[in-house]
C-alpha cells in the first residue's frame, strides 16, 4: 500500500546548472521524486543523463541551483559541518571505482575503525572493536585475519568492493546510495555483491538507491524504476510496468540496446 | 566443411615470476576457428582469458614464455617463431589484437593518422604519407567512420568513437584473425551496440575472416559469436555452439556462470541470482585432478583422485568432468525438480 509507506527522501523542482550564459549546461532539470522507506529504487540512464549529478546532490556533495531536498519530511539542512556529519550518518554511498574509493595511505583496519568511531564507538575497548570488525568482515565473506595490516592496493577489485559493503554494515545508515556498484567487476562477482547488498537490505531495512546504466540489473533488484533522460525523469513506476510495457521511446531504446537471451537482439537500430 | 583459419593444438604457456615460480596460465588449450565464424571465450577474471589471447598471437615476451603446442594459421605454423619475425610478418597482417582498454592507450599528442602511418610503414617502409592517407580514408569510409577523424587528436573523440577508431586501425592491413579482449566493457550500452555492429560488419564485408571475442558478459557473447569456449583456471572446461553452452550448459562451472545472468526479459525477474562461492585457485600450485572440485557443489570422491580429461561429444562439443553426460543431466533434472517443489 503506497499510502502506508513513509517518505524518507523527496525532492521538488531539483535543478543543477553548470556554467552560465552561452555555455550553460542543465545537468538536472526540475526533478521531483519521493523515495519511500525500505524501498529499492533504481535510477537508469545512459552516460551524460545527469544520474551522478543527482546522486551528488542527494549526498550533499554539491549544492543544487534550485529546488529543495526533504529528508524524513523536513527540509534538509547541511549548512554547517556538524549538520553535514549528522546527515551523513543517515545516508552513505558506494561508488563505481573501488580502487579510488580508499585513502591509499591508510590501512584497511583504519577504514573500518573510522566507521565504528563514527557510530559513537570511540570509547569502546579495543577487543570489542575487533569483534565488530570481524563480524562485519564475515558478513561479506572476507577473513579479518587476512585483511588486517594490509593496504588497499593489496586487495583485488572484488575484495575492495566487498569491504565497502562491510563499511556500510558497520555504519547502518538509513539510506544507501550505490552509484554503479557493479560496473567495474566481472559478471560472477556481480551476483555476489548484489546478493550481499540484498542481505543487508533485508537485515537492516534500509532504503537502497541504485544508480546504473544496466537496465537488466535495475529490473532484477528494484521495487521502482526511474528512467532519466537529459536531466529529466521521463518514466517511472514498477519494474514490470516500465521494462515490459515501456511507454517512452527512450526507454524502449535503452531496453533494445541490452543483449538478451530469449529474444532477438536487433542491431539495425543504431 | 569450411576451411580452418586458426588451429591451436595443446598450447601451453607460462609466466615466470620474480621468485622463479612457474604459473601455467594457459594449459593444453586446443581451439579451432573456421572461416567466417567467430569464437567467444568466457570465464571469471583470473581464469587466463587474456593470457590465452596474448599467447595466440605467437609473440612472447617476458614474463610470458612459450612451452609447447602449435598455433597454425592457414597451414602456417607460427609457434616457436622468432619474436622479431612474428612482429614483422604475423602481427597486423595475419593476427590483430585489441587489448583491454586499448582506447586509453592512444598517445594524446598525436593525430589518429599518425598511428595508422606507424602501423602501415612498419610493414611497408616505402609507402608515402599520401598513399597511407588514401588507404586510411578508404578503410574508414567502408567502416562507417567519418574521414575527419583521421585529422583529430584522441581527446576530441568520445569513448565509443575512440574504441571504434582503435578497431579500424587494427584491421587496416586486413588481418585474418581479430582477437578482441573485452572491447566493450568500458562503454555504455548504446556505444557497446555500435562497436558490436561494427565488428559484425567487419566479418560480413570480409575485412577479417574470423574473430575471437573475449568477455565475461554471457548475454553479449551469446548474441555476437557462433561458438563459445568456457575457461577455468587455464583450461577449457566446456566448448560448443553459443546456443548449446548458454541454454544447455553441462559443466557445473558454466552452469554457475549462467546463474549470474541478468537480462530485462519477462519471467526472469523472480529467478534467484546464484553465484559460485569461492575464488579461482592459485595457478602456482593448481589442485590435482579437477581444478573446479573445491567450488563444485556436485563434487565426487574421484574428482580429486585423477586428472580429468576433456570428453569429446562430437560436433565440436566437449566438456571436462568426471561424470558422464547422462549422470550430469540426471543431477540437474533432480535439482530442478526439488526447486520446483
Amino acid at each position: 500500500m503506497p499510502d502506508e509507506k513513509t517518505i524518507i527522501l523527496s525532492g521538488s523542482g531539483l535543478t543543477k546548472v553548470f556554467g552560465f550564459g552561452g555555455q550553460k549546461t542543465v545537468a538536472v532539470d526540475h526533478v521531483d521524486f519521493n523515495f519511500f522507506e525500505g524501498e529499492i529504487v533504481s535510477i537508469v540512464g545512459e552516460s551524460g543523463s545527469g544520474k551522478t549529478t543527482l546522486a551528488k546532490m542527494l549526498l550533499g556533495l554539491t549544492s543544487s541551483t534550485e529546488g529543495d531536498i526533504y529528508f524524513q519530511g523536513k527540509k534538509r539542512d547541511i549548512r554547517t559541518h556538524q549538520k553535514k556529519q549528522e546527515y551523513w550518518k543517515n545516508i552513505q554511498a558506494i561508488f563505481q571505482d573501488p580502487f579510488s574509493s580508499y585513502n591509499i595511505f591508510n590501512k584497511v583496519d583504519a577504514v573500518l575503525l573510522d566507521c565504528i568511531h563514527m557510530r559513537g564507538g570511540r570509547k569502546l575497548p579495543h577487543a570489542k572493536k575487533v569483534e565488530l570488525m570481524v563480524e562485519a568482515c564475515s558478513f561479506v565473506n572476507l577473513k579479518y585475519e587476512e585483511l588486517t595490516n594490509k593496504y588497499p592496493f593489496e586487495l583485488s577489485g572484488g575484495q575492495m568492493q566487498r569491504l565497502m559493503i562491510a563499511r556500510i554494515f558497520l555504519l547502518k545508515p538509513k539510506i544507501l546510495l550505490a552509484d554503479e556498484p557493479t560496473s567495474m567487476i566481472d559478471a560472477c562477482c556481480r551476483a555476489t555483491i548484489l546478493s550481499m547488498l540484498m542481505n543487508l537490505h533485508v537485515e537492516t531495512g534500509m532504503t537502497l538507491i541504485f544508480i546504473t546504466h544496466d537496465i537488466g540489473l535495475a529490473y532484477y533488484v528494484s521495487d521502482s524504476i526511474y528512467i532519466m533522460e537529459h536531466g529529466k525523469f521521463v518514466e517511472s513506476g514498477s519494474p514490470d510496468d516500465v521494462i515490459l510495457h515501456p511507454k517512452e521511446a527512450y526507454t524502449r531504446r535503452l531496453i533494445n540496446d541490452v543483449p538478451k537471451i530469449h529474444e532477438e537482439w536487433d542491431l539495425s537500430t543504431v | 566443411m569450411a576451411d580452418v583459419i586458426l588451429d591451436v593444438k595443446e598450447l601451453t604457456t607460462k609466466y615466470i615470476t620474480r621468485y622463479r615460480e612457474n604459473v601455467y596460465a594457459v594449459d593444453h588449450v586446443s581451439l579451432k576457428v573456421e572461416s567466417g565464424k567467430s569464437l567467444g571465450i568466457a570465464g571469471e577474471s583470473g581464469c587466463g582469458k587474456s593470457t590465452l589471447a596474448l599467447s595466440l598471437m605467437g609473440y612472447y615476451f617476458a614474463p610470458l614464455h612459450y612451452m609447447s603446442g602449435e598455433i597454425i594459421i592457414e597451414g602456417r605454423n607460427i609457434s616457436g617463431m622468432d619474436p622479431d619475425e612474428v612482429r614483422k610478418s604475423i602481427l597486423g597482417t595475419e593476427i590483430s589484437f585489441i587489448p583491454q582498454s586499448a582506447m586509453n592507450a592512444l598517445n594524446p599528442t598525436q593525430k589518429i593518422i599518425h598511428f595508422i602511418e606507424d602501423v602501415v610503414q612498419a610493414h611497408d617502409p616505402y609507402k608515402t604519407k599520401k598513399q597511407v592517407y588514401d588507404l586510411a580514408r578508404g578503410s574508414f569510409e567502408t567502416l562507417g567512420l567519418p574521414a575527419e577523424v583521421l585529422q583529430k587528436y584522441p581527446v576530441e573523440l568520445s569513448g565509443g568513437m575512440k574504441q571504434r577508431t582503435v578497431i579500424a586501425i587494427s584491421v587496416i592491413l586486413f588481418p585474418k584473425v581479430l582477437i578482441a579482449d573485452e572491447p566493450s566493457s568500458a562503454l555504455d550500452v548504446t556505444s557497446q551496440k555500435m562497436v558490436i555492429k561494427m565488428l559484425k560488419n567487419l566479418m560480413k564485408n570480409g575485412v577479417i575472416k574470423s574473430m575471437i571475442f573475449i568477455t565475461h558478459e554471457l548475454p553479449l557473447l551469446y548474441n555476437v559469436t557462433d561458438d563459445i569456449a568456457v575457461m577455468y583456471a587455464g583450461q577449457i572446461v566446456e566448448k560448443g555452439t553459443a546456443k548449446e553452452v548458454v541454454l544447455d550448459p553441462l559443466h557445473p562451472y558454466s552452469r554457475g556462470l549462467m546463474g549470474s545472468i541478468m537480462v530485462p526479459e519477462s519471467g526472469l525477474r523472480g529467478v534467484n541470482l546464484a553465484s559460485i562461492p569461492g575464488v579461482p585457485p592459485n595457478l602456482k600450485n593448481p589442485p590435482f585432478g579437477c581444478r573446479f572440485a573445491e567450488r563444485c557443489q556436485y563434487v565426487q570422491p574421484q574428482c580429486t583422485a585423477m586428472a580429468v580429461g576433456l570428453r569429446d561429444m562430437g560436433d565440436g562439443r566437449a566438456y571436462r568432468c568426471v561424470l558422464s553426460e547422462n549422470e550430469l543431466r540426471g543431477i540437474y533434472r533432480r535439482e530442478a525438480y526439488q526447486n520446483a517443489r
